[in-house]
Formats: C-alpha cells, sequence, structure tokens
C-alpha cells in the first residue's frame, strides 16, 4: 500500500482506457501521455494495461507501505526518495517507509509513476483509469491508501533509457477531420500559418487554443469526437478534445490529432505555443 | 428497403465516420443501426470495434489498429449492400416518471411565460409524446431526444446554471433530456426524473440504448420519493414495452 501524504496538483490512476461504452457516452480516459506511460511500465516490465499514476503540474508527496520498486517518465518535476534526487527514466527501489516527492517542474506538464505490478484501484467498466462519476473519485486525495503489491526482489532487463526529447517539440500533426471543407482559405492560412497559445482552460477533457480564427456558422447534427478531435465553435475558437473528452458533440470537427500528437499536446501547459502540420506522406 | 447513399471517411488513424443523408429521420436512425448489426456479425474483428452511432452518422472506431482504409471502405459497402433488417436488436420504449412539481421544475413558471401556455398544459405535452433516443452521448447516459412538440420549443438560458441535479429535466431548442449526474447545464428545468439512467455497477451501466422510445409520465412528490428509494436500493421496475420494427 501507498499513502499520500499530499495529493500534489491533480494526480489521477490512469491505465491505457475504457473501452466499450461510447455508445452509452461514456469517454474512453487512459493516459494523456501514453507514450511516456507505457515507458514506465516497460521499466518495471509490467503489463501495458497496468495502471500508472498521472501527475500533472506539482508532484504527490507518497509513503511507501509496502516495498516496491517504480519509475517515473513523462515531465521532469525533480523527483527525489527522503529528499534525495532520483533520476527520471530510471528503476528504483522503495522500501517500507521512504518517502517520494516531487519539487520544481523543469520541463512538460505531466509525470507518470509506475509501480512494480501497477496501482491496484478499483476497476469500474473493465479499467481502473479514474473518471468522476464512473469512479468515486476524480483525482487522489490526502490521507487516501493506494493499494500496490509487494516485491522485494527484481532484476529489470533494462534499469534506465534515455529521456526522449520529443516532449519539447511543439508541431502537432493533423489529419483533415469530417467538418475540414467548412474552412475558409482565411482560416486554412491561419491553422497552418499561425503559432497558437494553449489557453488557460486546458485539462483531462480539452485543450482550448487562445488565437481565434473567425466566426463560423455551419451547423450540423450531433456526431461522434475522438480524443484529439479539433472542434470550431461559432467564435472561431479551437477546442481540442482529449481522453476525458465527450464521445459526441455538435460543433464542426475540422481537424483531428495523430495519436502521438495527443501525447506531445498533453505536456503542454497555460501560455505554451503549439503549430498544426497538416500530415505529410 | 430503401437504401440511402452513404458516405464513407476516415476520421483520424483509428475511426471510420459513416454518414447518411443529413437530417433527423427514423427511418434512417434505423437503417443505420441495422446495418450496425450486420457489421458486428460481417466482421471478424468487430470486437476490437466500438461503434457511436448519432443522428445521421455511425463513427468505428478501433481500438488498437491503425486502418487500411480503402480495404475497409469496399468491405463496408458490401456489408452495406448486404445489411439485413430483421437484424437489429429488440427495441424498447420506456415509460419514465417524472414529477413535474415546482421545487424540480424550477424553471416552469418562467417557461410557462416565455410560451404561453400553462403549466399544466406544459406537463400535458411533454407526457403526451413519444422521444426516439438518436444518440447517447455528452455525459454518461446522456439520451439526445428527438420529437419534441414545437409548442415546447423554448431556448436555452442566457446564463448557464453551475450546477444542475442529477435527474433534472430540461428543454431546450428542439431538445429534452435528463441530466444522468450532477453537472453544469444551460437548459430549462421543468422536473425530475427518480430514475438512474446511468448505474455504473451493472455489466450495461445504461437500460437505454439509441434507436429506443422513451414517454414520460407525470408522479407526485410521494411517488417521487417512493421511487427514488426503490431506484437506491435496486427493486424499482423499469416500465418497458417492446417495440414492433
Amino acid at each position: 500500500m501507498l499513502k499520500v501524504i499530499h495529493p500534489g496538483f491533480f494526480t489521477t490512476i490512469q491505465d491505457t482506457g475504457r473501452y466499450g461504452y461510447r455508445e452509452k457516452g461514456v469517454p474512453v480516459s487512459g493516459c494523456m501521455d501514453n507514450y511516456s506511460a507505457s515507458i514506465a511500465n516497460s521499466l518495471l516490465e509490467n503489463e501495458e494495461t497496468d495502471a500508472v499514476m498521472e501527475i500533472t503540474m506539482t508532484g504527490p508527496k507518497l509513503e511507501f507501505h509496502t516495498s516496491t520498486f517504480f519509475a517515473i517518465t513523462g515531465a521532469e518535476m525533480s523527483p527525489n526518495l527522503n529528499g534525495i534526487p532520483v533520476n527520471s527514466y530510471e528503476v528504483h527501489k522503495a522500501n517500507e517507509g521512504d518517502v517520494l516527492s516531487f519539487g520544481k517542474l523543469i520541463n512538460g506538464f505531466r509525470s507518470y509513476l509506475a509501480v512494480k505490478g501497477g496501482f491496484l484501484t478499483e476497476v469500474k467498466l473493465t479499467s481502473r483509469s479514474f473518471y468522476k462519476p464512473i469512479t468515486d473519485l476524480n483525482c487522489i486525495k490526502e490521507r487516501m491508501e493506494i493499494p500496490i503489491e509487494e516485491y522485494t526482489e527484481y532484476s529489470p532487463k533494462i534499469s534506465h533509457i534515455k529521456p526522449e526529447a520529443w516532449h519539447k517539440e511543439h508541431e502537432l500533426i493533423v489529419f483533415k477531420g469530417p467538418e475540414y471543407n467548412i474552412l475558409t482559405e482565411d482560416q486554412l492560412k491561419l491553422l497552418f500559418t499561425n503559432k497558437f497559445t494553449i489557453a488557460k482552460e486546458n485539462n483531462r477533457m480539452a485543450y482550448q487554443l487562445e488565437e481565434l480564427i473567425g466566426a463560423n456558422s455551419h451547423r450540423m447534427l450531433t456526431s461522434a469526437t475522438l480524443p484529439g478531435t479539433v472542434q470550431l465553435t461559432p467564435a472561431g475558437k479551437l477546442i481540442i478534445l482529449m481522453r476525458d473528452g465527450q464521445t459526441t458533440g455538435g460543433y464542426p470537427r475540422v481537424l483531428q490529432l495523430d495519436t502521438k500528437s495527443i501525447a506531445l499536446l498533453s505536456q503542454k501547459k497555460f501560455g505554451d505555443k503549439v503549430s498544426l502540420h497538416p500530415l505529410r506522406h | 428497403m430503401s437504401s440511402y447513399p452513404i458516405s464513407i471517411r476516415p476520421f483520424g488513424e483509428h475511426a471510420i465516420l459513416i454518414e447518411w443523408p443529413n437530417e433527423v429521420s427514423e427511418a434512417i436512425l434505423y437503417d443505420i443501426l441495422d446495418f450496425a448489426e450486420s457489421f458486428k456479425l460481417v466482421f471478424k474483428d468487430a470486437i476490437n470495434w466500438e461503434l457511436v452511432p448519432a443522428y445521421n452518422s455511425l463513427t468505428l472506431i478501433n481500438r488498437e489498429n491503425r486502418i487500411e482504409f480503402s480495404k475497409i471502405k469496399f468491405q463496408l459497402l458490401e456489408c452495406y449492400k448486404n445489411r439485413k433488417t430483421s437484424g437489429h436488436p429488440q427495441r424498447y420504449l420506456w415509460k419514465l416518471p417524472v414529477c413535474y412539481d415546482l421545487e424540480f421544475g424550477i424553471d416552469l413558471e418562467e417557461v410557462s411565460k416565455i410560451l404561453g401556455i400553462s403549466i399544466k398544459d406544459i406537463i400535458k405535452a411533454h407526457t403526451h409524446h413519444i422521444y426516439t433516443v438518436y444518440g447517447i452521448g455528452f455525459l454518461p447516459g446522456f439520451m439526445y431526444l428527438g420529437g419534441l412538440p414545437k409548442e415546447l420549443e423554448t431556448p436555452r438560458k442566457s446564463m448557464p446554471r453551475l450546477q444542475v441535479f442529477k435527474g433534472s429535466v430540461g428543454l431546450a431548442g428542439k431538445q429534452t433530456g435528463i441530466y444522468p449526474q450532477d453537472s453544469p447545464g444551460g437548459w430549462n428545468i421543468i422536473g425530475n426524473c427518480p430514475i438512474s439512467l446511468f448505474n455504473v455497477n451493472l455489466e450495461n451501466p445504461c437500460f437505454v440504448s439509441v434507436g429506443d422510445q422513451i414517454q414520460f409520465y407525470a408522479i407526485s412528490r410521494a411517488e417521487y420519493d417512493l421511487h427514488k428509494i426503490e431506484t437506491e436500493v435496486g427493486i424499482y421496475n423499469l416500465d418497458k414495452i417492446k417495440i414492433d420494427a
């Protein structure tokens, strides 16, 4: 078991997602930056579907009540064990009583903490991914006890890997969305030449972009949306749906991010700049 | 059997969007659902796909694989050509109780003023009509209901509320619906339904499916309290009627 001394800004448990319930309106959820999360699981030789902790902006303070092994990937948040700095992208042992905490956010926005065997919070509709009200909680709380398995021995095949630099990039790769054709020449030019600023309104549901690209009056019947769908509001605002995004929507879906760009965008925060680039074959 | 011109397009790396003519029509919705059933029978890897029907579209989302679009498009067209109309699952008309007391129907008086009809007539019109479920989305278990009588079309509230309570029954534009959980919202609230539309502990968490129908009936405050308790302990008997296709 692992005890939450301090939860951090917004920390959740996530796995690869909740599939099979979108026709009932349930978002897919799962790790926002699933690339970084899967590296953390790989280092511990976990299953890809094992649940990890997704840490946003500022880290939690956690006390291990069970010995285990852990690894941290994604955003660099200056992790330390009992006050001694530990490297990200490296397997570490934690003994009973050890305290893991985080310091300054150096780069990125979301870190992933994996423990050997995964976090064993409750499974709801085939997934452990936090999403209220499917799960009781939307983020971890102070004094919460999170079940994990005990491991005293583990010799990883690879004990550390070089942190990837890709999440420092700012180019999002996009496909044409279903309503791409409603975009005017002026809007297209703005879309693909402008730099866009991440708005304050950014979370696991959606990222809004600050710059407007011009009003549109297209009306459509509600239809499915996906993580990575870029919606255009009547006022000309771009909204990029993320892993907890609603399953259907009525705004034109002008673009669709590729999978890796969803992960990249997940590492961006308020004020960061991104640009959009059509996929080149 | 009539066939519609359908368009099949890729939607990102993992999904395909199939669209029928751009109109709200039960015939189109049922054609989409027949096609969805054929897909589940014909495609060997159907288990890897999630199907999201809504109004005039069906979105197919592959859980794992990138899509070989041109190959699948051909198979989908074949599947549409050979679809059977008898294959769809049983559809139901669900009768849902609503308490229209002013305690729940916090916008009833205002709606009555805006529409120029009495509260009694609003309730009569709202319960008289049968609504078709054209989609489920926005929130888990939220139904997009079509078929609102014209006299009940009410503009959205200019300022959305930060909190609308679970079970609230609302009117907005051409739509009516039930909030399946507490959420912010801009609909005019005219009552509350004591039945949970979404239960996370059930294997099928939402008893309603797209293509089903909904009819509301008015209940007293005492009946509301009773049904609420029955729902909480899991003994409420849902009133459903089979719809013949």
